[in-house]
């Protein structure tokens, strides 16, 4: 395992270089959702966009309407108040506009919960299994590929390697592009949850259970991916990233052909990439 | 509403108050209790907001600086939801002002059952003790203290923590929880039995409907919370039961779903009896009153009801099936529907008016504008869809504190200031009350809206440590806490200025547009109140 971990720190440099535009995590400073890399995720950054008006737009309409309120009826303009204290109409409007509102926000809604949850017809499985503190990844697809542990980098080898510190990983999982797969979800102890933004993809890993998830990464979207469980499990919740490698299907084939090793292969995945860019 | 008090005369009120030790100790007056609790709540609420106030200010900056270990943080996390919930939150707005002015409100003399109210308050703070000393006690391998989250999901609140740290809170919870069990037992008997003559329910003011459907929540979600945590107990036991241990054919998720089933409903309590007070504010100040009183009271029985067939959209991302989610999903949007109509009426009862912007109503309006962001984002949230990239990151952090910081918090803020003069006789001196709203009003925003772009941006909850990436709104946040602590300052300043220049507070300091029995009353009012029973004219207003 530290000699996996010695080897991948100097040759993720490289990766990292050669699909720089790819990478996908946390933006400096940002305030909205990271980019999309699976159709699920496409769907999903397009709901929160639509919610989002919706809501602006509401927030917007109080916000003016008080306003107007407060300084149109202010003691100083408005000596004598009203006293008024029923108007039908208005109750009945007041209801019913947030129901068709709410039926115009619930039908895209429900065809994306569908969308996501409903696995398609998958082409390949990976099963991750939350461990106190890291993730293991298993390849029941292919026997030659050995289960293997994904720890953490610790700040100086991430510095070294030039990998963002609580994202980078020694061992990241890796998966072919444009390829429909299952991911089997489980935990070995705590609770923890196995998630990557830019897939829209949260999964919680539960003891005794075996939850099922599914991503498709868009073509020439190759790349290195980086999320973080999303479920307290003690002390190192905040230590235990998620990485994945979305390689070319040739690149893939070829890791899967040498056992999954990540020596020499790294380097030929990012060949793989440099080829699929161009 | 107008109501004449008959048989009003002074003198009739038993004005003779125990002394020191009997009268705060042995209490059965439920205006003393009120105080009790009142007190109670802003104790703990230092308590709860020194836990957060370093936890921002771990969070300005990446590393680790501020804690000795993780552990701590966690320990801090938890600590800081479990006291603002159980032991600010909801005994300020239920056990403060509900024990104040529900008989009041209602002209009944006191509560229906004035011993077990003391027994109420009483088991608050053993309660508070015992989460005070899980600090101070092993909660698991890595430190002292219990550091599972608020929620107490197992496996780490049963294996994950065997210290004793979670079983003090165990014990205390369940002090807490038959605290408020009682009380709501309480404020049900008192209400349904104990209105004035004239007094119907269809006239009962709003706070103390509020009230009442608050108790209702309780009576009815705080036994499954006591339930589960007995579970945990037994489960946490060597050689127990195995409820939630896969191992022994339990299961984890079990837990969360009796823990939500309850934890709903809680947002609720939470924040229904702010409602209430908020009514009450928006009219004085508007003199007007309250427009679509029917629509507001049962816009409440709605939410209450509705609010207990919602709890899973907490548990979106447990791998449920996805048809209940389905389910779950346009349930939970159904409440935007009432709670609309309580944001609209509240407009409505201003528009028309002639409003004066005194501090209780400030707090009344930033309370609405708020609470409708809050409100907004739960809707967001609700799409489980959506909630997928959401779920336990920072952006459901801002969203529930933008519902309970800014929405139950500001409500207590203002009653608060509705009331202190009817509370204490005195008045308080507007310059620092308007210093402290500001402070707070802007410290809170900044503190809490960058939390939706780290939401946003995919930053987990509960960390201590964050990638680089999320550095510049930590650090904005983490400015917000330094404002915020500055109003706390002007809160204590304002509150020591008031008892050290005693002016006087009038019967009926807010004039003519409160209506409410409470105005009725001299500033303080007497021990007893209502030794001869207000008798409610027939009016047609509603």
């Amino acid at each position: 395992m530290r000699l996996k971990r010695l080897i991948l720190a100097s040759s993720t440099a490289f990766f990292a270089m050669s699909c720089a535009a790819f990478a996908a995590k946390p933006t400096e400073g940002g305030y909205w959702l990271q980019e999309a890399a699976t159709p699920v995720m496409e769907e999903l950054i397009w709901l929160h966009n639509f919610v989002s008006w919706i809501i602006l737009g509401i927030t917007l309409f109080v916000m003016v309407l008080m306003g107007y309120i407060m300084f149109r009826f202010s003691a100083k303009r408005n000596p004598v108040p009203s006293k008024t204290t029923h108007h039908v109409g208005l109750e009945v409007a007041w209801t019913l506009i947030p129901v068709i509102i709410l039926l115009v926000m619930v039908v895209p809604s429900m065809r994306l919960l569908y969308f996501q949850d409903k696995l398609p017809e998958t082409e390949m499985t990976v099963k991750v299994v939350g461990n106190t503190w890291n993730w293991e990844y298993v390849y029941p697809d292919f026997e030659n590929v050995e289960s293997f542990i994904s720890n953490p980098l610790e700040k100086e080898e991430a510095e070294a390697a030039g990998v963002p510190y609580l994202l980078a990983t020694d061992a990241p999982l890796v998966v072919p592009v444009d390829t429909k797969v299952k991911v089997l979800v489980t935990s070995s102890n705590n609770l923890h949850s196995f998630a990557m933004p830019a897939f829209g993809v949260k999964m919680d890993a539960v003891p005794g259970r075996i939850n099922e998830t599914w991503f498709e990464v868009l073509p020439g979207k190759e790349g290195t991916y980086y999320g973080q469980c999303s479920e307290i499990c003690g002390i190192k919740h905040y230590k235990m990233p998620i990485e994945i490698k979305v390689v070319s299907k040739d690149a893939f084939k070829q890791w899967v052909a040498n056992d999954g090793a990540f020596t020499t292969t790294v380097a030929s995945v990012g060949g793989g990439m440099t080829a699929a860019q161009e | 509403m107008v109501a004449i008090p008959h048989g009003d005369d002074h003198g009739a009120y038993g004005d003779d108050k125990p002394g020191f030790f009997a009268r705060w100790f042995y209490s059965t007056n439920h205006k003393d209790i009120g105080t009790l609790y009142l007190i109670f709540g802003i104790i703990s609420g230092l308590i709860g907001g020194y836990l957060s106030f370093m936890m921002r200010m771990e969070l300005a900056a990446p590393g680790i600086s501020v804690f000795n270990s993780e552990h701590d943080y966690l320990v801090f996390a938890s600590m800081h939801g479990l006291i603002m919930i159980f032991f600010m939150v909801m005994p300020a707005l239920i056990g403060g002002f509900g024990n104040w002015f529900v008989p009041i409100m209602i002209g009944a003399p006191d509560m229906a059952f004035p011993r077990m109210n003391n027994l109420s308050f009483w088991l608050l703070p053993t309660a508070l003790i015992c989460l005070l000393i899980s600090f101070l006690v092993p909660g698991s391998a890595s430190g002292d203290g219990f550091g599972g989250g608020w929620v107490m999901y197992p496996p780490l609140s049963t294996s994950g923590s065997p210290g004793p740290a979670f079983d003090f809170i165990i014990i205390g919870l369940l002090a807490a929880g038959f605290s408020s069990i009682f009380g709501a037992i309480n404020f049900i008997t008192t209400i349904l039995n104990m209105r004035a003559p004239g007094m119907t329910m269809h006239k009962m003011p709003l706070f103390a409907w509020a009230v009442l459907v608050t108790a209702f929540l309780l009576l009815l979600a705080l036994p499954v919370l006591a339930a589960s945590l007995f579970m945990l107990f037994t489960d946490r036991i060597d050689g127990g039961t195995g409820f939630f241990d896969p191992a022994m054919g339990g299961d984890p998720e079990m837990f969360q779903h009796l823990f939500w089933f309850f934890g709903h409903p809680e947002v609720y309590i939470m924040i229904l009896p702010a409602f209430g007070i908020v009514s009450h504010v928006v009219s004085t100040f508007s003199k007007k009153p309250v427009f679509g009183y029917l629509g507001m009271a049962y816009a409440m029985v709605a939410i209450g009801v509705v609010g207990f067939v919602v709890w899973a959209h907490h548990m979106y991302t447990v791998g449920m099936d996805v048809d209940l989610k389905a389910y779950f999903l346009a349930a939970t949007l159904v409440i935007a529907v009432p709670t609309g109509v309580k944001i609209f009426s509240w407009l409505a009862t201003m528009w028309g008016g002639s409003i004066t912007y005194t501090i209780p109503m400030q707090w009344a309006l930033a309370f609405i504008f708020l609470f409708v962001v809050g409100g907004v984002t739960g809707v967001m949230l609700a799409n489980a869809g959506v909630d997928v990239a959401l779920h336990d990151t920072y952006y459901v952090v801002a969203h529930f504190h933008y519902v309970l910081s800014m929405g139950a918090v500001f409500g207590i803020f203002c009653g608060f200031y509705y009331w202190f003069g009817k509370m204490s006789g005195y008045l308080y001196n507007k310059w620092l009350a308007a210093a402290h709203f500001w402070l707070f009003f802007i410290g809170v925003n900044v503190i809490f809206f960058p939390q939706h772009f780290l939401g946003l941006n995919s930053m987990p909850r509960r960390y201590i440590d964050y990638p680089a990436e999320f550095e510049l709104w930590n650090q904005v946040s983490s400015a917000g806490a330094l404002i915020t602590l500055a109003g706390v300052a002007a809160f204590f300043v304002m509150l020591i200025e008031a008892f050290i220049r005693k002016r006087p507070a009038s019967d009926s300091y807010w004039g003519e547009g409160a209506t409410t029995l409470e105005w009725t009353l001299p500033s303080p009012p007497p021990y007893h109140q209502f030794n001869t029973l207000p008798r409610i004219e027939d009016t047609d207003e509603h």
